[in-house]
Parts: structure tokens; C-alpha cells; sequence
């Protein structure tokens, strides 16, 4: 074990947590806003996948399909919110309990779609190289992947932090009765991150698609581990996001390449004592 | 009181009527039925602490799981409980799941809401990731497969034989969990569920309280562990994803929270949909989906709820409305 396998493990470590940080900013909006558990959040990632390769088999464009999939999946999630979950008012269980249910749904509706094979999403050529540096192979796509993150990072940390529209965000996530009393329409709030959330999963669906796979049961294998970097970062909070997609990049990869035995235990027992010691997570606020 | 001994009479009765009709059909309902009959102790386990508790865990399949596997490897690699000694293997599953709920409660009972669904989510993903990575002990995705039944005076291996000692134990347990609920901690625990903060005035160790509860619907998770190993006849991870403790979850939210029996109710619809309807048509999900869906929208209190429901809606209809009565009730 010498210093490349640290570097390469290092570097892939960061771009699945580039990966994550897409799925799970969305997650940790929608619970910091809304204070929903959203089980239906991985089917998000998996539609995402499935959108983009009918897109990808009928134009023939990887490029189209990234938005066309996101904004698909985006009007899925706002649909759900506003049709459903608005609705049934404030109960952790059932939203919880529904949401599921909408997972099944999605489920079996991808299977009729999409049937049952595996399938994979293939970038232009142009993100299938590899860049050498100091005798080391570093995918492209992978760079691609972190490239893509860190925009998207940058992005939405702009709008929390220096729009009208973050700062009522931020309000809501705060005390959402406060906000509401101060004039915020956190009904739209909500419906807007939720919105977001989706549009963030499935666009994390359409570029882990390519390294991952798309298959069925992908949706309840991505879940946990959007709500491991939710719970390790804080929810509501998008440097929390940031911080905890690494952490859970990091040790997912050096987990399987150290202690393949234990490696998810090594991944989830952390996130137990953080929620233990502190419930709201690294960067959340009571 | 007499309608509690009504209700306790229907389900002496219905259970009565399974014990003599089903052994009476063919092997693949008598199979269906033992699943069905060894999953609702899970169920149940969990309606204690979501139902009379107020605590919804999001990781119950981790006692059924630990209990499972504590059979198999026991049952491949020691050759231990496939005699008499089935009955000590019973004993071990529940204390190895009460154990392990005495742990993981240390984490979880302080957390409420949102955050102990959380934290049971994690605790329940911290079984399945061993489960499914520690290979030497486990036998990773593949899982165990079990050896024969277990043999003592009776053998097991008929399914006929064996519904009846699952039935057994479901009974037992159904009786156990019934007196538990009504008993004076059980009583307190509904307080718990009611208003946490009056229990703690009235001086009440709360903590303590959900904390037994905790540990009890483990150990019950960890019987229907054994059972489960031996019905289905191999362990894999499958048994401890979080699809299954939500399965459980949905199932005791199915048939009613808060009723112990509807758990069961719950689970012999979910099982008998997923098992048998599959064969049928393969767009069983859609029915399934859309049970959930429907029961969360629109009967909240679950199946056991309807006919509380149809008695309501009576005495509204014919009394005339009373406003201040509407008023009250909380929108």
C-alpha cells in the first residue's frame, strides 16, 4: 500500500462523494424545510437514470438528456408534494408511510417501462479518457463528476445565501412558524425544494448512471446512504451536505478497499453516534 | 368491558378457525400461512412500541435479522438445534434479540419524531451491513441455507407439523403481548405515547419505560428471527434491508396501530399479496402501492379503525350536528 492507492482512492473517494452531495442536498433541503424523511427520494435518482437513457435512445444526446431527465423528475416530485404530501399535514409516520408507498409505485412502474435489465448510461467520448498525471489514471468522467458538483455546490449556495428567495429558505428552515408570521408563503417554499430536491436526484441519477449502472433495486441502495450524508452533515444545511457527501465518499471507499468485511458497518455505525451525540447532525442547528 | 371480551372472543374464534381450516388445505397456503403467521410476531413486536408507544422504528427487521441468523449459522456450522435443543435455540434467539435492542435502545430511545426514525434507519443499516459484507460469518448476499427442520419426537420438516408450532408460538405471543399492554406498564406506555411531558410530571421514568418496551419487542423480533429461518429455510440480507422493517412498519400501519391483532391483519393481506397475487398478474406492486397509499390517505386508524369509523359516521348522521362538538376538533 503506497502512496498511489492512497491518491487513487483518495480521488475516487471524492467524486462518489460528488456524486452524493447531488443526491443528498436535495434530501437535506426537503427535511430541513419540510421535516419530511422522503423514502421516495432514491426512486428520484433511479427514474432520473431511466429518463435519460429513453431520452439518450431516442435523440441520441447525452447532453439533452441531463435537463430533459432532471425537470422530468422535478415535476414528479412537485406533483407528489402538492397532490399528496401537502394534504396530509404534519405526521412523521404517515409521510413517511407514503412515501414508500410511492416508492413501490415507482418501482413497479419502471419495471414495466424499463423492464428488468441493467442498463448503463454512456457519456460522449470525449468524458470516457483518462488524464495522466505523475504516472496516475484519473477517469475524466470522474473529474467530470466533481466538476460537476462543485457547480452545483457553488450554485445553489449563491441563491441560499444571497437571494431573497435562500433567505426566506433559510427562514423556513429555521422556524417555519416565524416564518410564516413574518409573511413567507412556506407552502411555496416547500414546493419549490421539493421540487429542487427531485431535480437534484435526478440529475444525480443521469451522471452516477454511467459508473453505477441503472438497474432495478438501485433506488433502496442509494436511499441510506443520501440519508447518511444527511445525518452526518445536518439536515437543512447545504455545507453540512457538502461535508458529510465526502465523509461518506471517503470512508465508503476506503471502507471497501481497507475493511471489505465491515465496510457498511464502518459507514453506518458513525452516522448512529453522530445522532446520538448530536440528533441535528455536524452543521445543523437545533 | 363487554365489548372487550366481545372483540377477545372474535379472536379466539378467528384464530381457532385457521387452526382447523388450513391444515385442511393445500401445502402452498399451509406454507403462506406459517410465513404469514411467523412475520406477524415481528409485526406485532413492532406495534408495541409504534402502536402503545409512540415510537415508530424504522429498523425492526435487525431482530428479526440477528434472530435468523443466529439459527442458521448455529443450525451449518455447529449442527446445534436441529434436536430437542430447537427449544434452547428459541430461548437464545429471544435474548439475542432483546440484547441487541438493550444496545441499540441506549442510542435511540432519547431521540423522538423525525430523529428516531432516523436513528432506528441507521441502527437497522449497521445489521445489514454486516449481514451482507461479513462473508465468513454470514455467507454474504448468498446467505445460509438452512439444513432440515429440526427433529425431536416430532418432525418438523412436515409443514403440516411445523404450521402447528408457529401457530403456537404466534398465539403464545399474541396472549404474552396482550397482557403486556394491558397490564399497568402497558398503561403507562400509552401515557408515554399520549403526553411524554405529563407522565414525566406524575413522576414517571419515561426513558425507562419506552426502554423495556424497547428491549421486549426485541426479544419477541428475535423468536420471530427463528421462526423465520426455519418457514423460509434460508437467511439472506434480504431479511434485514430496510425494505423489510418497512414492510413491517406499513403492515402494523395496515391493520391498525395500537391493536396488536391488526399487525397480524396486516401482515396476512401484505404476504398473501406478495406471494400469491405475483403469481397471478405481474403488476402486483401497482395493488400493493396502492394499498398503502390509499390506507395513509384515507384510513389513518388502519382496517381495525373501519368499523369505529362506520359508528361514528352513524351517530353523526343521526343526531343532529352539534357545533361546539365541531369546533373542537382539531383540524
Amino acid at each position: 500500500m503506497d502512496i498511489r492507492f492512497w491518491l487513487i482512492q483518495t480521488f475516487n473517494g471524492i467524486s462518489y462523494g460528488a456524486l452524493l452531495f447531488l443526491v443528498g442536498s436535495g434530501l437535506s433541503l426537503i427535511f430541513g424545510v419540510m421535516r419530511i424523511v422522503n423514502l421516495a427520494h432514491g426512486s428520484y435518482f433511479l427514474l432520473g437514470g431511466y429518463v435519460a437513457l429513453t431520452v439518450i435512445w431516442t435523440t441520441g444526446s447525452w447532453v439533452l438528456a441531463i435537463p430533459v431527465a432532471a425537470l422530468a423528475i422535478a415535476v414528479v416530485g412537485l406533483l407528489m408534494e402538492r397532490v399528496f404530501l401537502r394534504p396530509l399535514g404534519f405526521d412523521p409516520l404517515r409521510q413517511v408511510l407514503l412515501t414508500v408507498g410511492f416508492a413501490f409505485l415507482f418501482q413497479q412502474a419502471a419495471l414495466d417501462i424499463w423492464t428488468g435489465n441493467n442498463f448503463d448510461i454512456n457519456p460522449p467520448d470525449a468524458l470516457t479518457q483518462s488524464v495522466v498525471i505523475g504516472g496516475l489514471y484519473f477517469p475524466l468522467y470522474r473529474v467530470f463528476m466533481i466538476g460537476m458538483a462543485l457547480s452545483i455546490g457553488v450554485i445553489l449556495w449563491l441563491v441560499m445565501e444571497k437571494t431573497r428567495m435562500g433567505a426566506a429558505v433559510r427562514a423556513t428552515v429555521d422556524d417555519a412558524q416565524m416564518a410564516r408570521g413574518v409573511g413567507i408563503d412556506t407552502s411555496r417554499i416547500s414546493m419549490f425544494i421539493f421540487a429542487l430536491g427531485a431535480f437534484l436526484a435526478a440529475l444525480g441519477g443521469v451522471i452516477g448512471g454511467a459508473f453505477l449502472g441503472i438497474y432495478p433495486g438501485l433506488d433502496f441502495e442509494i436511499l441510506p446512504l443520501a440519508f447518511a450524508v444527511v445525518i452526518i452533515g445536518g439536515m437543512g444545511s447545504l455545507t453540512g451536505a457538502a461535508v458529510g457527501a465526502l465523509a461518506v465518499g471517503l470512508a465508503d471507499n476506503f471502507g471497501k478497499a481497507l475493511l471489505p468485511e465491515i465496510s457498511y458497518f464502518t459507514l453506518y455505525a458513525p452516522m448512529v453516534l453522530i445522532l446520538a451525540v448530536k440528533p441535528t447532525g455536524l452543521f445543523g442547528r437545533e | 368491558m363487554k365489548n372487550q371480551q366481545i372483540k377477545v372472543l372474535l379472536v379466539v374464534a378467528a384464530l381457532a378457525a385457521i387452526a382447523i381450516i388450513v391444515p385442511n388445505t393445500n401445502s402452498y397456503v399451509i406454507l403462506l400461512v406459517t410465513r404469514a403467521l411467523a412475520f406477524s410476531i415481528l409485526v406485532m413486536s413492532l406495534d408495541i412500541l409504534l402502536g402503545f408507544t409512540g415510537l415508530p422504528s424504522l429498523g425492526q427487521a435487525a431482530y428479526l435479522g440477528v434472530g435468523a441468523y443466529m439459527t442458521a449459522i448455529l443450525a451449518t456450522k455447529y449442527q446445534f438445534g436441529l434436536g430437542f435443543d430447537f427449544w434452547l435455540v428459541v430461548v437464545f434467539g429471544i435474548l439475542i434479540g432483546a440484547a441487541l435492542a438493550a444496545i441499540f435502545g441506549l442510542f435511540a430511545i432519547r431521540a423522538t419524531g423525525v430523529y428516531f426514525l432516523m436513528i432506528t434507519l441507521a441502527l437497522g443499516q449497521c445489521v445489514w451491513g454486516l449481514a451482507y459484507r461479513w462473508n465468513s460469518l454470514t455467507g454474504g448476499d448468498n446467505g445460509i441455507n438452512l439444513p432440515v427442520r429440526p427433529k425431536f419426537g416430532i418432525d418438523l420438516s412436515q409443514d403440516v407439523t411445523f404450521f402447528y408450532l408457529v401457530f403456537g408460538f404466534f398465539s403464545v405471543s399474541l396472549l404474552l403481548m396482550y397482557i403486556l399492554v394491558r397490564s399497568p406498564f402497558g398503561r403507562s406506555l400509552v401515557g408515554i405515547r399520549e403526553r411524554e411531558l405529563r407522565m414525566q410530571i406524575l413522576g414517571y421514568n419515561t426513558w425507562l419505560h419506552k426502554y423495556i418496551a424497547f428491549i421486549i419487542a426485541g426479544g419477541f423480533g428475535g423468536l420471530a428471527g427463528v421462526l423465520w429461518a426455519h418457514t423460509a429455510g434460508i437467511v439472506s440480507p434480504e431479511n434485514v434491508v430496510l425494505t423489510t422493517s418497512v414492510d413491517a412498519l406499513l403492515m402494523a400501519v395496515l391493520g391498525g396501530a395500537g391493536t396488536l391483532v391488526g399487525g397480524a391483519i396486516g401482515a396476512f393481506i401484505v404476504i398473501a399479496l406478495r406471494e400469491y397475487l405475483s403469481t397471478l398478474v405481474p403488476w402486483w406492486q401497482y395493488v400493493l402501492g396502492g394499498v398503502y397509499v390509499l390506507t395513509i390517505l384515507y384510513l389513518p386508524s388502519g382496517l381495525m379503525g373501519i368499523p369505529e369509523r362506520i359508528r361514528q359516521r352513524r351517530t353523526l348522521s343521526s343526531k343532529p350536528v352539534d357545533p361546539k362538538k365541531l369546533a373542537s376538533v382539531p383540524s
